[in-house]
C-alpha cells in the first residue's frame, strides 16, 4: 500500500529563553493512503506541532519525514511553500477564510499560488471543490453570510482545490456545534470514501470515534496507535433529536 | 508566481477595503494634481509673458542712462544728462543693425480738457517712435518732420487718455488739450495695445515731437533715453553690441571705462522674465512635491499598519503555498497600484485645475507633457520605495507564528 507520510524518530525541541521545551520526543509512524487518522491527546501533548511539521509549516528539530515518496525534513523555507501547495490541504479551526472574499475565490487561492494552472481550469476545480462539499449555490456568499458550519465546508474546499495527498485538520470542528461537528465528520468521512488521506487532530473522543484509527499522544510520545471501527457520522447525526440544540 | 496571479492577488486585496485604499491615495492624488498644477501654471504664466513680450518686439533696444556714483552716494539716473540728441544721429548713421532710432523725453503732469483732466505722461520721440514702439494710429495722422523741427504743439492720445478726456464720446481729433501751461492739438489716437506683462496699461499715453518736450515743457538739452529698432530679431544682439561702440565713441570712453549709459534689449528682457518665471515654477513645483513626499508616507504608514492587522491573511496565503516571495510582491504590488492609480486621478485632476486656473487667468492652457510623464514615474518609484519596508515585514513573518496571531 502506498506509504503517504512516514516519521522516523522526530523530534521537535522549542528554545524558551534558556529553556528546552521538548514537545516531541522521538515519534515514528506512518499513514497509508487512504487512511482517516484521528491524533488525539491532551492540551500540550504536542497534536498541533506534529500537525505543522506534517504539514511542512515547520522543521522538525531531528528525524525523518517523508511525504508521498519525498523526503521533506531538511527543506528550505521555499521547498516546504510549494509541498504545502502542491500536496497539502490544511483545515483550520478557525476557518481562516479572507474577509469580503466571495466563497469561489477564497477556494481557487491555493491555485493562484500555482502558475502551472491556468484560470480557465483554476475556475473549474473550484466548482468542483465547492461541489464536493455540498455548497454549489452559495458560490458567490461572502464568508460573513455564511454559517460557521458552510464557512468550514468553504475551508474544507480550500484544502481539496489542490487535490492534495493528505488533508490535514486541526480541531477542524472546535468551533461548531454538536450538529454541525456530525455534518462536518460526516463530509470527512465522505471525502475519506472517495479515496482522500485525511489526519485530523482532536482532543475529543466522540469525534474520533468517526475515524478509522487513532494514534494517541502524551506529553510528546505516541502512547496508543490502533485501529478502530469507524462510526458513521451520518448515522449519529440522524439520531440527534430533532430541533434539539446542544 | 505569474505576473497575471499576482496582480489579481493584489488587486483582489485592495477591492477588498475600497474606503481604505481610496484614503491611501488621497495623498498621492493630492501630491500630483498639486504638482502638474504648479507645473503647468508656471509655464502658462511663463508663455504668456513671451507672448506679450514679442508683442512689444524683440527687437527693441533702449539706451538708457547709467545711474551714477558721487563720492560713493549714489544719486540715481534723473539727474544724469549723459544722452544727448547727437547720440541718436550718431546711431542712425553708423549702425548697420539698427532700423530706425528715436530720442525719448518723458514729461508727467496733469492733462486737461475742459472740466475733465487726467495725471498723464508725455512721451516725446521722432516720426519713427510709434514704430519702434509698435503702436498704430487709430485715426488722424502721426506729426512730421517739419513738427519735430519746429517743436510743434501737437500730441497722439493712446485709448485710455482719450476716454479720460472726452468722456462724452466727442472725436478727440482736432480738439485741444492743455498740459501744465501749454496747450496741444490733438492730431491722432493710438490704436488699442491693452497691458503690458507688468500689467502696465499701454493705452495711458501721450506721443508728442520730442523737440516740444524738451524745449516747451522741460527746457533741457539732454534727452533721457534712446528706443531703436533692430533689422531683424536675429540680429539684435549684434544691434546691441554695435550700439554700445556707438555710444562709447561718442561719449569719448577709453578701453578699461565703464559705461556711462546702459544698452538693454528686449530680448535680454525675455529671458530674464524667463529666468524669473522658471525659478517661480522649480520652487513651486517643490512645495508641491512636498505634499508628494507626504502622500507617499501616508501609502508607507497604511501599508505598515495594514501588514499588523492582515497577520492572519499573511500566514493562511503562507500555509497554502504562497513563497515569501510571493508574499512581498503582493504588498509591493499594492502599493504600486496604489500609488499609480492616486496618480492617475492626480493628474486628471491637476490637469483640470490647471485649465480652470489659466481659463481664469486668461493665460495660454499648457499641459506639460514632461510633468505628467515625471509624475508617473516619480509615482511608481513612491509605491516601490514606500512599500518595500512593509512588503519586507510582511514576507519575514513566520507562517505559523502568523496563523496563530489574534
Ligand atoms: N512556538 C513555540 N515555542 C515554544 N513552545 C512551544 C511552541 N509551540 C508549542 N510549544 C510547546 O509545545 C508543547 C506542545 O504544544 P502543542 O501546541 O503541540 O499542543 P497541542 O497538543 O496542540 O495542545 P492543544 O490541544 O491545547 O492545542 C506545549 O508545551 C507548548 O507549550
Ligand atoms: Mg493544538
Amino acid at each position: 500500500m502506498n506509504r503517504i507520510i512516514e516519521i522516523q524518530e522526530l523530534r521537535r525541541t522549542f528554545q524558551v529563553g534558556s529553556e528546552q521545551v521538548h514537545a516531541l520526543k522521538g515519534i515514528s509512524f506512518f499513514i497509508n493512503e487512504g487512511e482517516f487518522v484521528s491524533i488525539m491527546g491532551t492540551s500540550g501533548s504536542g497534536k498541533s506541532t506534529l500537525l505543522n511539521i506534517l504539514g511542512c509549516l515547520d522543521r522538525p528539530t531531528s528525524g525523518e519525514y517523508f511525504i508521498d515518496g519525498t523526503a521533506a525534513s531538511k527543506r528550505t523555507k521555499d521547498e516546504l511553500s510549494t509541498l504545502r501547495n502542491r500536496k497539502i490541504g490544511f483545515v483550520f479551526q478557525s476557518y481562516n477564510l479572507l474577509a469580503r472574499t466571495s466563497a469561489l475565490e477564497n477556494v481557487e487561492l491555493p491555485l493562484l499560488y500555482n502558475s502551472a494552472i491556468p484560470s480557465k481550469e483554476r475556475r473549474e476545480r473550484a466548482l468542483h471543490a465547492l461541489e464536493q462539499v455540498g455548497l454549489q449555490d452559495r458560490l458567490h456568499h461572502m464568508p460573513n453570510q455564511l454559517s460557521g458550519g458552510q464557512q468550514q465546508r468553504v475551508a474544507i474546499a480550500r484544502a481539496l482545490v489542490n487535490d492534495p495527498v493528505i488533508l490535514l485538520a486541526d480541531e477542524a470542528t472546535g468551533n461548531l456545534d454538536t450538529r454541525t461537528s456530525y455534518e462536518i465528520m460526516s463530509l470527512f468521512q465522505k471525502l475519506n470514501a472517495e479515496g482522500k488521506t485525511i489526519a485530523f487532530v482532536t482532543h475529543e473522543p466522540d469525534i474520533a470515534i468517526f475515524t478509522s484509527r487513532t494514534v494517541q499522544l502524551r506529553d510528546g510520545h505516541i502512547v496508543r496507535d490502533a485501529p478502530v471501527t469507524p462510526k458513521a457520522a451520518a448515522e449519529s447525526l440522524a439520531a440527534l433529536p430533532v430541533d434539539v440544540d446542544f | 508566481m505569474n505576473l497575471f496571479n499576482l496582480l489579481r492577488i493584489a488587486y483582489r486585496a485592495l477591492i477588498r477595503n475600497k474606503t481604505r485604499a481610496l484614503l491611501t491615495m488621497l495623498g498621492i492624488i493630492i501630491g500630483i494634481a498639486s504638482v502638474i498644477a504648479m507645473v503647468s501654471l508656471g509655464q502658462s504664466s511663463s508663455k504668456s509673458i513671451n507672448d506679450q513680450i514679442s508683442s512689444t518686439g524683440t527687437n527693441l533696444i533702449m539706451v538708457m542712462r547709467q545711474n551714477q556714483r558721487q563720492g560713493g552716494v549714489n544719486i540715481g539716473s534723473a539727474n544724469v544728462q549723459s544722452l544727448k540728441e547727437e547720440d541718436v544721429t550718431a546711431i542712425m548713421r553708423k549702425a548697420k543693425y539698427i532700423s530706425m532710432a528715436s530720442p525719448v523725453i518723458s514729461a508727467s503732469g496733469q492733462l486737461v480738457s475742459g472740466s475733465n483732466n487726467w495725471p498723464g505722461t508725455i512721451q516725446g520721440g521722432n516720426t519713427s517712435l510709434l514704430v519702434i514702439r509698435k503702436y498704430e494710429v487709430a485715426s488722424g495722422t502721426m506729426f512730421t518732420e517739419p513738427d519735430v523741427r519746429a517743436a510743434a504743439k501737437v500730441c497722439l492720445v493712446g485709448q485710455t487718455v482719450a476716454d479720460n478726456l472726452f468722456s462724452n464720446g466727442e472725436n478727440p481729433v482736432g480738439q485741444t488739450i492743455r498740459f501744465g501751461r501749454i496747450p496741444f492739438k490733438i492730431i491722432g489716437v493710438l490704436a488699442s495695445k491693452g497691458q503690458n506683462q507688468m500689467g502696465q496699461d499701454q493705452d495711458d499715453i501721450v506721443v508728442a515731437p520730442y523737440t516740444t518736450v524738451q524745449k516747451r515743457i522741460l527746457a533741457i538739452t539732454y534727452i533721457h533715453m534712446i528706443m531703436a529698432s533692430a533689422m531683424s530679431e536675429d540680429v539684435a544682439p549684434q544691434a546691441l553690441n554695435e550700439v554700445e561702440g556707438i555710444m562709447r565713441e561718442q561719449h569719448k570712453l577709453k578701453a578699461g571705462q565703464d559705461n556711462d549709459f546702459q544698452v538693454r534689449s528686449q530680448q535680454e528682457m525675455l529671458k530674464m522674465m524667463n529666468s524669473v518665471t522658471g525659478f517661480l515654477t522649480v520652487l513651486l513645483a517643490a512645495i508641491a512635491s512636498i505634499s508628494l513626499v507626504v502622500g507617499g508616507i501616508g501609502i508607507m504608514n497604511i501599508m505598515y499598519v495594514t501588514v499588523t492587522e492582515r497577520t492572519k491573511e499573511i500566514g493562511l496565503r503562507m500555509s497554502i503555498g504562497a513563497h515569501n516571495k510571493d508574499i512581498l510582491l503582493q504588498f509591493l504590488c499594492e502599493s504600486i497600484i496604489l500609488s499609480l492609480v492616486g496618480g492617475v486621478i492626480g493628474i486628471i485632476f491637476g490637469l483640470i485645475l490647471s485649465y480652470a486656473a489659466s481659463a481664469a487667468l486668461g493665460w495660454p492652457y499648457m499641459v506639460s507633457t514632461t510633468a505628467v510623464g515625471l509624475s508617473f514615474v516619480v509615482c511608481a518609484a513612491t509605491g516601490i520605495f514606500f512599500g518595500w519596508y512593509p512588503a519586507k515585514k510582511a514576507a519575514a513573518l513566520d507562517p505559523i507564528n502568523a496563523l496563530r496571531y489574534e
